[in-house]
């Protein structure tokens, strides 16, 4: 299978995708970055574990991330899906990642990932992106400028009242 | 009051900069209907029945002379010349165009205004006693922790796109609950714990089609942990709320299928790993925020409560006003005054822009420039000189608002209903207006004592109809508009949900129904002080249910 790299948004830069999702059904590459979901990881960790190449999970917004705290350290990235934007559950599954587990490589939004919502994603943890398809990724990446105050310490403790 | 700093005045700036963006991109068509609708909503715009409506937000109710007359500029100049203050202490515009939206916000923004959150499946606008920092019974002033909560909450990422909206409100007044916190999703109440000020934790409280009052989720909260908590709490909401069914999304029915024990565990295991982290407040801040709302420059008075009781004992309408309308203040020679905005005729909450005018003229002249919000839909001037109500009084009788009803049957709350809302079943204002032409003598408001009427034109309960001591809900009956009557509710520390006694009137039915409700009161009660809802308590339902439905007047034959 041919790839065509997309791109992504990563640490605000727009980027080629240096990772491929594999589907459940298809076969695993022999070499490259895959991202697999987190059944795929559970019953098959030992193949995944010995291949060549980055290993990153995909999980649910329903997943609480504390269930596989001890296996992070073998995933070189993490995608959470917004199944639709509106659904906030996976900025909840970010801020654990990052905070409470100390999870310190890539957390990629990946699903319904529009501009209005990627601030509040890159506050709680998110460090890249993919953007719906459809939707502009250029405009995606003003969604980081809109607004610059927060008032609120998330994983970046720059809120107003430490500024004061 | 709190007064914005750079960071404060840069946020609203970039907010009405944003939401000018996202107009444009929808109206390019970048953004369709169903991805611009919560950003939308999150700025307080709803697509009505006929038009859109705009929700500014006034945090825990406290507005300026200056923010209420650009309120009245923007309705002047973007609406149709009034506005609608709401039982969140927020002010609704009815009127708006689409296009005028971001120039309103940029408007607002000059004042320290703005629609953040004001709607949308968020954190909204936090709430409190309309007399909070005068009243004599506050353990505290709450709003500096209102505040704190305002700004934790404003643009929370993690908390954008929760199930379900989410209401905060704070009591200081123990029993004497004002900003109805039982029926928050989480109500905070000030208390005193073994010398030590603290909170007590309230979660899953509600009205809508399901009324709940909240659980004591915790007894004491130290005071730095507050926002801790607040975060563990919206938290565990964020994650197990339930999303695929929009009436079961609040987070009262999260707590009801957990049940309170199991919630608490849930919150207090998230808690633990936060409680000592960034999130905890210092005390340098909690101050900081006092000092925004530290006390007016008062004279100094000897007191005016013999004063006040002498103006009390005329029997003029001075008089009748200062009984209803006036209550007593903590600091000495003052009062805090409501401005009554349930005028015969006008709907309940609705203020013109030049009454909005005149009122911040009127709070410069006599309150220090400061008004606030009621959730019964009122205003407040909190700091009048008790020597200058009957010049005051002059000035609102001219107004049209000394009414003189304040607690009284005419001081209803009422949604707008089916002349403005596109969810609603029924009309709820000409009810309203039936009902005030109704009752409109005086005397006979005050022979029937402390009364809170409130009306829903659906069951969504805007009009807080499950918490009047008579409710009244507007429903379709077969095509039809038809009225449920409810009674025994409160909204008040002693909190209870009103009970449906039996089946619901058609519009031309629903006012005499009321009236035969007052009449069993007032031959039930045991003395002229026994309120309305006591008597109800103390009789319990049958008495009313036989008056209502029964073949004879209950009334008819109780007493000779």
């Amino acid at each position: 299978m041919a790839t065509c790299f997309m791109q992504i948004i990563r640490n605000r830069k727009i980027v080629d995708d240096d990772f491929v999702t594999v589907p459940n059904d298809a076969a695993l590459p022999e070499s490259g970055n895959i991202f697999v979901s987190l059944e795929r990881w559970r019953s098959e960790r030992d193949r995944l574990s010995a291949r060549s190449g980055k290993l990153g999970v995909i999980l649910q917004n329903t997943v609480d991330p504390r269930e596989i705290a001890d296996d992070l350290a073998t995933f070189d990235a993490i995608a959470v899906h917004f199944p639709i934007y509106r659904d906030g559950r996976a900025f909840s599954v970010a801020r654990i990642l990052r905070q409470r587990l100390g999870y310190e490589r890539e957390i990629r939004a990946v699903g319904n990932v529009l501009r209005d919502q990627i601030l509040f994603m890159e506050r709680c943890g998110f460090d890249a992106y993919q953007v719906a398809d459809g939707k502009s990724i250029e405009s995606a990446l003003g969604g980081f400028e809109d607004l610059t105050v927060t008032y609120q310490d998330a994983i970046d403790a720059r809120s107003v009242p430490r500024q004061r | 009051m709190y007064t914005y700093d750079e960071y404060d005045q840069k946020l609203v700036r970039e907010r009405a900069a944003q939401f000018r963006g996202q107009v444009e991109r929808r109206l390019s068509g970048e953004l369709t209907e169903n991805e611009f609708k919560p950003l939308r909503l999150q700025n307080g715009l709803y697509l009505q029945l006929h038009a859109y409506m705009l929700r500014i937000a006034i945090p825990y109710g406290v507005l300026s002379s200056t923010q209420m007359r650009k309120l009245a500029e923007v309705s002047r100049t973007y609406d149709r010349g009034y506005g609608h203050f709401t039982t969140r202490q927020n002010l609704q515009l009815n009127w708006p165009k689409l296009e005028d939206v971001p120039k309103i916000l940029d408007e607002l923004a000059e004042v320290e205004m703005h629609a953040i959150q004001t709607s949308g499946n968020c954190i909204r606008n936090i709430t409190t006693d309309p007399l909070a920092g005068v009243a004599r019974d506050e353990l505290e002033d709450p709003r500096p922790f209102c505040e704190i909560t305002r700004q934790w909450s404003t643009f929370h990422p993690e908390f954008a796109f929760l199930p379900r909206k989410f209401k905060i409100a704070f009591n200081a007044s123990g029993d004497n609950d004002r900003a109805a916190m039982k029926y928050h999703d989480i109500g905070v109440k000030i208390v005193d714990r073994d010398g030590e000020r603290g909170f007590e934790i309230w979660v899953g409280g509600g009205m809508g089609r399901t009324p709940v009052i909240s659980k004591l989720i915790r007894e004491f909260l130290p005071r730095e942990h507050l926002i801790s908590y607040l975060e563990a709490v919206l938290r565990v909401y964020n994650q197990l709320g339930r999303r695929d069914n929009i009436y079961k999304a609040r987070i009262k029915i999260l707590v009801n299928e957990t049940g309170p024990d199991e919630f608490r565990r849930l919150v207090e295991a998230e808690w633990e790993d936060t409680k000592e982290s960034s999130l905890r407040l210092d005390e340098a801040e909690i101050e900081r925020m006092r000092g925004f709302f530290s006390a007016p420059d008062y004279e100094s008075l000897p007191s005016s409560d013999e004063l006040l009781g002498q103006i009390r004992s005329g029997d003029g309408a001075l008089a009748r006003w200062a009984r209803n309308n006036v209550v007593v203040h903590k600091q000495p020679g003052y009062s805090a005054v409501t401005l009554s905005l349930k005028e015969p005729g006008t709907p309940p909450g609705d203020l013109s822009d030049s009454q909005m005018d005149t009122v911040a003229d009127l709070a410069d002249t006599y309150s220090f420039g400061e008004i606030s919000v009621t959730h019964i839909q009122n205003l407040v001037f909190p700091h009048v000189k008790t020597s200058e109500l009957e010049s005051l009084h002059a000035d609102l009788v001219a107004l049209g608002l000394a009414t003189p009803n304040i607690g009284r049957i005419n001081d209803m709350i009422c949604c707008p209903g089916l002349d403005f809302c596109n969810l609603a079943n029924a009309r709820s204002i000409p009810i309203a207006q039936e009902i005030t032409e109704r009752f409109e003598d005086i005397d006979y408001q005050d022979d029937l004592g402390e009364l809170a009427l409130k009306i829903s034109g659906c069951i969504n309960a805007c009009g807080h109809h499950h918490v009047g001591h008579i409710g009244i809900l507007g429903i379709d009956k077969r095509g039809v508009e038809h009225y449920q009557l409810m009674l025994g509710g409160s909204a008040g520390d002693d909190a209870s949900i009103g009970k449906i006694l039996g089946r619901s009137f058609p519009a031309e039915e629903i006012v005499e129904a009321v009236e035969r409700v007052l009449k069993t009161y007032v031959d039930l009660r045991e003395s002229p002080e026994e309120a309305f809802l006591q008597t109800f308590r103390r009789v319990g339902e049958d008495p009313f249910r036989d008056t209502l439905y029964g073949d004879v007047l209950y009334a008819d034959h109780s007493k000779s």
